[in-house]
């Protein structure tokens, strides 16, 4: 039979006709949207057994509770744990990325020894035998010469036992160089010493206080334990107040119910003038003021001279009108500010520019501690204590050979500790002793959790003094700008592949413990920082040996730790519950036993900015921002990709300018234009900003990385390279908030 | 083109030939298209789970158990059968196959899943065994009673298996334990919170 067109047709309509009641159409179309979501070329991480790891999350001091999700050994998603009692679920940006800093390509994937010159990116891979022997070798032939204390240390903290093994290692070696990375820490630990007599860090009760008053902290920005503080400025909604003085409309200042611009740089002043109101009005706490409080009136000392006290010292000085014309904050203003603050029932101030990531100059930092002071809250609820530091490390006293000791009794590289008012570590010191060779040359510096070449300011004079030093070793487990520096990179495991003690996150206030624990095994051929040290210490041999009895570091932490061993592994974190800061007449270990406002009015008054006012008119800040990661680690792709392009547009880092001073000199919104500072000069882009003070510009901290990968890399600038170090003639830190500078048209 | 002329054939071939069309198509969508769409495959040991559940003390959850974390099991890892089948424990042909070839060499026994789900869905056991109580049966079915394991069928196009679809082709379904798409997730769902809409969140995470 011979199929004709319109049989053919009708075969056809039958065909389409039959197919439609059957199911294969609606199957086929849903299984081809399924195939293509399965296309051989999609990443699809391997399937496996599901299981959730909880650590602590260390990439910055907030120590946050973290519960990992895990697909057999691979890690796939960060949260945070709920109930914990430093983030209850919360977490920030970089540590919900932090998968990408584990597995990215910017991580070291085993020992590294410089090949080229400095800085070339140049490197010969070397088994963990050959880079030990080396490292042992070059120590070994320092500490021969008598050049022990030549070598130094710079760490990311000094607490726990990674940074204790180190500084143990140079008290055994011969160098009381242990270094660590400079933030607003030291300015509250010098305030605590000088007018607590306490070795303490700071701890901040703001779940129950009722008003903040933050001279520019960013407490939505990650000042002090990050998601802490983003608790508490939620918990203080409706609650209490929160003020923000700052030259900038930062994040926290504009979720605050009360920004008060300044001129940058004046906050101290601001702080003796909300004194004075608080003096003026007799509002300030009697029985704090009264019983445990010296040099508050004036006195007649020993000779019978008479001393100036606080209180007619700041009377005499701190008029609001001259604070206004300084601070550039109105007397009605301050007065009012003043008023509402001694009057709240728990009220507190807090120090440190942004994320605290730099020090404050000893006057600001103990000028905003006597608001404190004044109103009482002292070790009370809803204010602020001093917590002591962590005792769970007793290691018996390290030995010393006779080198030790002669090494010990040179000074330190830095002059730190050489009177009751320098600070504890002088970080920015060593780049001059570096570049000077005085008091004597750096033979040796070993860097850990830092990236001092990126975050300190004035990097090309960082630099410079690297270039002095001989033998660079960096901890790094990434290429990070300092690790590019080094001449030999030791990887430490990373943080979500190791054990590490964590003690008190920064700004709470009852002291803890926590436990960092493997989540995955290392992932390259990495070690622990302090199985590095256990190991050259045996190869020097002696009492170097003597001082590192263990088999390996996790023997040693275990040891460490002792009972507290097996109950960090069930829970994390160990709170002292029952701690109490302990009563206004037992808080003071002073000379007199009392908070002595006296040390204040020893010193001297506000650190200024390098660069004349002639060829610079304007005045240059940094801000932070928690979009950009700016210490030790820098930001993984997706927290890159989050920062807004009114900071970053292509590679182009924005500058913020008030549309007044914009106006002045003719600069437009997006144009680009060139920044100029005593430091340096570069193009930037212009967003006039009506959120900040006229006659400042204002540039994020984090950008400008030339190390890194391609996501981060060559974007925007480094504002430490446009900004000087200026010490605080006090402390020696490097108080500088700002620099002169100068936009111009390009 | 020129139709006009041409002679039409009988009216009944036409209607002949739509049958023949219409027949075709049917039995290649219901017989034909669903013996291509899936692959068949044996499970590399016959497992006898009504054997297993009348010797367990905990039912299902002896061997699909809730780890400390809260996180589900599945299926249990060679380690797991270990614990009782170090060596053989009875007479059965497949044990001893189970035995020679896996627990010997040290390997894992690689099941085939019945009701994997993509990727982007996110299934927490603990929230509907422990939290709302429900039988591993109502998604599952009775396969705590089977003596053997079914042929597993792959879906040559998705890769999933059939179970997810439903052995039913035309997606019909009788039992809850039917078929495992995202509706029947929502249908579930929609009757337990009185017709509260769940975000797309809790589960595609
Ligand atoms: S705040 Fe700090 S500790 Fe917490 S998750 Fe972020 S980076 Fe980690």
């Amino acid at each position: 039979m011979k199929i004709d067109r319109r049989g053919f047709l009708s075969l056809g309509v039958g065909a389409a006709a039959g197919i439609v009641v059957t199911p294969l159409p609606w199957k086929l179309t849903d299984d081809l949207s399924i195939w293509t979501q399965n296309w051989p070329w999609t990443p699809v991480p391997a399937d496996g057994e599901k299981a959730y790891a909880k650590s602590v999350c260390s990439l910055c001091p907030g120590g946050c509770g973290i519960s990992v999700r895990k697909v057999e050994d691979r890690a796939i998603k960060i949260e945070g744990i709920e109930g914990h009692p430093v983030n209850d679920g919360g977490i920030c940006i970089l540590g919900l990325s932090g998968l990408q800093t584990l597995y990215g390509p910017t991580r070291v994937k085993q020992p590294l020894m410089r090949s080229g010159n400095r800085g070339e990116g140049r490197w010969q891979k070397v088994d963990w035998d050959t880079a030990l022997a080396e490292i042992t070798k070059r120590l070994a032939e320092i500490r021969k010469a008598g050049q022990a204390h030549t070598v130094a240390c710079v760490a990311g903290s000094d607490q726990g036992t990674v940074p204790q093994l180190l500084k143990r290692f140079l008290a055994a070696y011969g160098s009381s160089n242990f270094i660590r990375t400079p933030s607003i820490r030291d300015s509250y630990e010098l305030a605590f010493k000088t007018m607590q007599g306490s070795e303490a860090s700071a701890g901040f009760d703001l779940f129950n206080s009722d008003f903040v008053l933050s001279f520019g902290s960013g407490v939505i920005e990650g000042w002090g334990s990050p998601v802490y503080m983003f608790r508490a400025n939620s918990e203080l909604r409706g609650k209490g107040k929160i003020v923000q003085i700052e030259p900038r409309l930062s994040n926290t200042a504009a979720k605050s119910d009360k920004w008060v611009p300044i001129n940058p740089g004046t906050e101290a002043v601001l702080a003796l003038g909300l004194a004075h109101e608080i003096i003026k009005e007799s509002l300030y706490n009697k029985e704090f003021v009264e019983k445990y409080a010296a040099g508050f009136e004036s006195w007649e000392d020993a000779k019978g001279q008479k001393q100036k006290g606080f209180k007619d010292w700041v009377l005499e000085n701190y008029w609001p009108a001259s604070v206004a014309n300084i601070t550039g904050v109105k007397p009605a203003v301050i007065h009012e500010l003043a008023v509402s603050f001694a009057k709240a029932s728990k009220p507190v101030a807090l120090c440190g520019r942004g994320q605290g990531n730099t020090p404050v100059s000893l006057f600001e930092s103990m000028a905003i501690h006597a608001l404190n002071a004044l109103v009482g809250n002292i070790n009370q609820k809803g204010g602020i204590s001093a917590v002591p530091f962590a005792d769970y490390i007793n290691w018996p006293k390290a030995p010393a050979d006779a080198v030790a000791e002669a090494g010990l009794q040179q000074p330190r590289i830095d002059g730190a500790q050489s009177d009751p008012f320098a600070s504890r570590y002088l970080l920015n010191r060593v780049v001059n002793a570096a570049e000077s060779g005085k008091p004597y040359a750096l033979q040796a510096l070993l860097v850990w959790e830092a990236d001092p070449i990126y975050t300190l300011s004035g990097s090309a004079a960082v630099k410079a003094a690297f270039d002095k030093i001989p033998f660079v070793v960096s901890f790094s487990s990434h290429m990070n700008e300092t690790a590019q520096y080094a001449d030999l990179i030791l990887p430490d495991h990373f943080y979500l592949e190791r054990y590490q003690d964590i003690p008190t996150p920064l700004g709470m206030a009852v002291p803890s413990i926590s436990l960092s624990r493997p989540v995955v095994k290392p992932q390259f051929d990495t070690k622990y920082t302090g199985d590095v040290l256990i190991q050259v210490a045996k190869g020097i041999g002696g009492n170097l040996a003597e001082a590192m009895p263990w088999k390996d570091y996790e023997q040693c932490l275990k040891e460490t730790l002792g009972d507290h061993w097996d109950k960090l592994n069930a829970k994390g974190m160990l709170i002292a519950e029952q701690y109490q800061p302990p009563a206004w007449d037992k808080a003071f270990k002073t000379a007199s036993g009392k908070f002595e406002f006296c040390a204040l009015t020893a010193i001297g008054e506000t650190v200024s900015i390098e660069g004349d006012k002639e060829s610079y008119p304007l005045t240059l800040i940094p801000y932070d921002s928690m979009r950009l990661a700016n210490g030790f680690i820098g930001d993984p792709p997706f927290v890159i990709k989050t920062v807004s392009d009114r900071i970053l547009k292509k590679k182009d880092i924005f500058v913020e300018i008030n549309p007044e001073t914009a106006k002045q000199y003719g600069l437009a919104d997006g144009k680009s234009a060139v920044l100029e500072t005593p430091r340096g000069s570069a193009r930037v882009r212009v967003n006039v900003f009506e959120g900040i003070v006229p006659g400042v510009i204002a540039m994020p901290r984090g950008l400008g990385h030339k190390a890194y990968d391609k996501f981060l890399a060559g974007k925007g600038l480094n504002v430490n390279e446009f900004i000087g170090s200026v010490e605080d003639p006090v402390s020696g830190l490097d108080a500088a908030w700002g620099i002169r500078a100068k936009l111009t048209i390009a | 083109m020129d139709g006009k002329g041409q002679e039409s054939g009988p009216r009944g071939i036409l209607v002949l030939y739509f049958f023949i069309g219409f027949t075709i198509s049917v039995i290649i969508g219901w017989i034909i298209f669903p013996k291509l769409l899936y692959s068949q495959k044996k499970q590399p040991i016959d497992f006898n789970h009504a054997l297993h559940v009348e010797s367990v003390a905990e039912g299902c959850e002896s061997c699909h158990f809730f780890r400390e974390d809260g996180s589900f099991s599945g299926i249990p890892k060679l380690a797991q059968c270990i614990e009782c089948h170090e060596s053989a424990m009875g007479e059965n042909p497949e044990e001893a196959k189970f035995v020679e070839e896996y627990v010997a060499k040290g390997i894992e026994v690689p099941w085939l899943s019945y009701s994997r789900q993509p990727d982007c869905v996110f299934f927490s056991h603990a929230a509907h065994i422990k939290m709302a109580e429900l039988e591993c049966k109502i998604c599952h079915g009775p396969i705590g009673e089977s003596e053997h394991s079914r042929i597993y069928e792959e879906n040559r196009l998705t890769g999933y298996s059939r179970d997810i679809w439903g052995k039913n082709i035309a997606g019909i379904k009788q039992n809850s334990w039917d078929r495992m798409k995202m509706d029947d997730c929502a249908e579930c769902h929609a009757d337990m919170g009185g017709g509260r809409k769940d975000a797309c969140f809790v589960c595609h995470k």
